[in-house]
């Protein structure tokens, strides 16, 4: 009975945290990109600053009509949405806020293959919407994310295969405690290249050619409205959350901190992952879009090299401190 | 993998073992809609349930390693792979007529035939092993990495030695065609869209 009890409210903090967090990320980007350019954005919903902007684009999108267009594959276009919202569900079950046994929704084993597993099924919504609309710029859309997946994916295994290494430990609580804060200077060329492919990999500013509203008017989302059009919103929100996260668990320590790393490591979890976030706003804020070239050009030649070298170097230091 | 102590028995089924038939029926049949359906998208689409299916078997089997590395791998890069191909090329909604083999018969006795083999092995390998539930996982990391450095390294460095080859030969491939588009336009091969090899 204790068991159920625990394992029910462990699900409910991940579910509301699921539900709660891309929101948040989502009101400080209109609220960061509207400082950053000198505007005022939405001032007057709610009062304060327009707090309920966010409150009200949900009701518009609830009110919106749920169009099908005649010519899709109403099947696989109606569950698009879930399959790229789902596994940023499923992630962040596995990744630990704070030291202890409870900190965690469920301790998998080799927890560093099961969120990068899972992140890649996330693209397959985008691919499934990309095709079923019978729109030939959400087929572009879908074709440029799938390149850029590709692209991508390599880097950011090979990194996080990087900080495995040098942990010795596929699990990710393992992982954080085998941090030691010289940690940071030693992986951080592999923390910017994972950090970097994660951006591409959810399709964010500068690396967003596959939603690239100036040429393919939204890319595999052209033809979605109301609800589902926000479902996929809100997994880019909820994959900022889950990239913004992971890069803190396997390159910044998690919960580790100058001091009160006992009773406040989640503190410090949160408080790195927001400052990530917020890099991820300003990015998009302060970046032109890289070409489509460009940017499989920016992978191959630049990333999937750095990142082994990052694991040629964690190599020799694992060997030499050893 | 340590075979358990108490006797089992076919007749009095543990909930895993429930789970596992049920499991194995639904990557069965999403495997057979694979292979009989007329719409070439949904087939990949099916693939990725056949195959995520196999991956939730692999963790009642106490494989939490392989079972990750399953959808990394098939679901996560092969199965995007087979649909840019597809988006690619051609990609119609609805039926495809031409979507038809005339060597059905052949590949079902192929099929047939490589089944029974690897389901002869298997159960001849395996008889009357049962995996522990309760104490340490068989198929964890540690344990996996291990047994494939100790005992099976030679073959893990033919495999790599083998991808290699093959990795070298996708270069040369597309250097290959390159060279040879000054000549023909190739169809697949557009200038305007870098391929992975020809980088």
């Amino acid at each position: 009975m204790n068991d159920a009890v625990d394992v029910a409210l462990r699900l409910l903090i991940v579910f509301v945290v699921f539900l709660t967090f891309p929101l948040i990320v989502g009101q400080t980007e209109h609220k960061v990109m509207a400082h950053m350019q000198g505007r005022l954005g939405p001032m007057y919903a709610g009062g304060f600053h327009g707090w309920a902007q966010l409150v009200a684009d949900g009701v518009k999108f609830a009110q919106k009509e749920d169009v099908v267009p005649s010519g899709a594959d109403r099947r696989i276009f109606q569950i698009a949405p879930a399959v790229a919202l789902l596994p940023y569900l499923l992630i962040l079950l596995a990744i630990p806020i704070g030291p202890g046994e409870g900190a965690v929704g469920q301790v998998l084993d080799a927890g560093v293959f099961f969120v990068l597993a899972v992140m890649g099924v996330g693209v397959l919504g985008s691919l499934m919407a990309g095709w079923a609309s019978a729109n030939k710029f959400s087929l572009l859309g879908g074709l440029r994310t799938a390149a850029q997946l590709l692209a991508y994916e390599l880097p950011m295994l090979l990194t996080a295969a990087s900080v495995a290494m040098a942990a010795g430990t596929v699990s990710l609580p393992g992982i954080l405690h085998a941090f030691h804060w010289w940690w940071v200077p030693w992986q951080i060329v592999g923390a910017v290249v994972f950090f970097v492919s994660g951006l591409a990999e959810l399709q964010r500013p500068p690396f967003d050619m596959p939603v690239a509203d100036s040429e393919i008017i939204f890319g595999a989302y052209t033809e979605y409205t109301g609800l589902r059009f926000a479902l996929f919103l809100l997994a880019e929100y909820a994959g900022i959350v889950v990239l913004c996260g992971l890069t803190t668990v396997l390159f910044l320590g998690g919960w580790h901190g100058p001091w009160g790393a006992d009773g406040l490591g989640w503190v410090w979890t949160l408080l790195k992952t927001a400052v990530l976030a917020f890099v991820v706003i300003w990015l998009r804020v302060t970046y032109p879009r890289l070409r489509e070239d460009q940017l499989q050009k920016f992978s191959w030649t630049l990333l999937v090299p750095l990142s082994l070298a990052q694991i040629a170097l964690t190599g020799i230091v694992k060997v030499v401190i050893s | 993998m340590s075979p358990a102590t108490a006797p089992h028995g076919f007749l009095s089924p543990t909930g895993v073992e429930i789970a596992f038939v049920l499991v194995g029926l639904v990557t069965f049949g999403a495997a057979l809609v694979t292979v009989t359906t007329r719409q070439l998208v949904h087939a990949a689409l099916w693939l990725v349930m056949a195959l995520g299916g196999l991956a939730v078997e692999y963790l009642l089997l106490t494989a939490e390693f392989i079972a990750w590395v399953q959808v990394l791998i098939y679901v996560g890069s092969v199965v995007v792979l087979l649909l840019f191909g597809l988006m690619l090329t051609r990609a119609p909604i609805g039926r495809s007529p031409d979507a038809d083999s005339g060597n059905r018969w052949a590949a079902l006795v192929v099929a047939v035939a490589a089944a029974a083999a690897l389901v002869w092995v298997v159960v001849d390998a395996f008889r009357a092993t049962w995996i522990d539930l309760d104490g340490t996982a068989a198929g964890s990391a540690k344990v996996t990495g291990a047994s494939l450095f100790q005992h099976w390294v030679l073959p893990f460095e033919a495999l790599s030695v083998l991808l290699l080859a093959a990795l070298v030969g996708a270069i040369a491939l597309s250097r290959k065609a390159k060279a040879d588009r000054a000549a023909a336009d190739i169809p697949g091969a557009r200038s305007d869209r870098p391929t992975e090899g020809a980088r």
